[in-house]
């Protein structure tokens, strides 16, 4: 494999290959949504305590968020086994 | 080798730690299956057959609840009526009013069908997210992007829903806003829409795959076996977040429909 990078280290010798580095891929995908999720909970959690009579509503929108934020990090998982 | 096969060979028992073969770690290969039987050129196989019988149990299941509705409610009617109103009361009201009680039969029916075929990732011997092959998700996609377009055409006329599409904003941004606008409309969210429900429960059935497989590959007489137990915990541990997720995705997805087939019925920016 031409784009393999050969790391060497103490010793042992291992193989970074191309399909490897798509969990490389995943995780670095994996902290925008990681963060946009934690904000849609944090203010949701926070606005149902300021107005607990709010919260279905607040819930419905909680979910809708949540659920777009995460597209990201699924796009993140699926595309290396897409360009694999 | 397919799903079968792996399957079979994991389970006949040779490979564990320490007994010279490598971690036969789940991929793309466990989603792709042996055909089962052949109904002239169609090669049935075990999803598209989770699949009909899902739909055949969504039809069942509210035929024998309303063929013979009645005033006061037998054992089925109440179940079916409980199922109804609760889609109605969580996913179409708080999206599309009053007036959207006529998508009900559709939103519902879509709702529980999408919520058996993901849950047959969790049923034994069934144990396989229909979902999780792309092709049964796009046309459900196709049918819902054929919708929100048809019903903004009907309700706006063709010009008006394109020019619905672009929110009232100052016009110096508008060479920003209506290539966005455009993008959201025809790509974005048709695709999310799929590759949400695809990729969860792509990405879950792989997870459960791994800690099952897993905990018999570290099964053997040796350290392997402490592992063993932490994988089996992991294991019922991803059974429950399956569950919501199965549900959440399902519910997801019949409220997106829901909010989208909303924007093409209102001017709601």
């Amino acid at each position: 494999m031409s784009l393999a990078a050969t790391v060497v280290a103490a010793g042992t010798t291992s193989t970074l290959t191309i399909s490897h580095l798509g969990a490389l891929g995943y995780g670095l995908a994996a902290i925008g949504p990681g963060i946009g999720i934690g904000l849609v909970f944090g203010h949701a959690i926070e606005a149902m305590a300021r107005q607990p009579e709010a919260s279905g509503r607040i819930q419905q929108f909680m979910w809708i968020g949540f659920a777009l934020t995460e597209a990201l990090a699924l796009i993140g998982f699926i595309a290396p086994f897409v360009f694999s | 080798m397919t799903g079968d096969v792996a399957a079979a060979s994991a389970a006949s028992g040779g490979c564990h730690l320490f007994s010279g073969c490598g971690f036969p770690a789940p991929g793309l290969q466990d989603f792709n299956f042996e055909t089962m039987f052949t109904i002239g050129s169609w090669h049935v196989t075990k999803p598209e057959v989770l699949a009909i019988l899902c739909a055949i149990i969504v039809i069942v299941f509210f035929w024998v609840a309303f063929a013979s509705p009645r005033l006061i409610p037998g054992r089925m009617q109440s179940l079916g009526e409980m199922a109804i109103v609760g889609v109605r009361d969580m996913i179409v009201r708080p999206q599309l009013g009053k007036k959207g009680d006529a998508y009900l039969p559709f939103i519902s029916s879509l709702f529980f069908f999408i919520l058996l075929c993901n849950l047959m990732e969790l049923i034994p011997v069934a144990q396989f997210p229909v979902m999780s092959r792309i092709g049964f998700v796009l046309p459900l996609v196709l049918f819902m992007y054929v919708l929100y377009w048809y019903q903004g055409f009907k309700t706006k006329g063709f010009i008006g829903y394109f020019k619905s599409w672009v929110p009232h904003a100052p016009l110096f941004i508008m060479p920003l806003l209506i290539p966005i606008e455009i993008l959201k409309y025809v790509i974005i969210q048709p695709f999310t829409l799929a590759i949400r429900l695809f990729a969860n429960m792509f990405a879950g059935h792989l997870l459960l795959s791994i800690f099952m497989v897993a905990t018999w590959y570290l099964a053997s007489l040796s350290i392997g076996l402490v592992y063993a137990a932490g994988s089996l915990f992991m294991v019922f541990f991803v059974f429950l977040l399956e569950l919501l997720v199965d549900i959440l995705q399902a519910f997801i997805f019949a409220t997106l429909v829901s909010s989208y087939v909303a924007d093409s019925l209102e001017y709601n920016h």
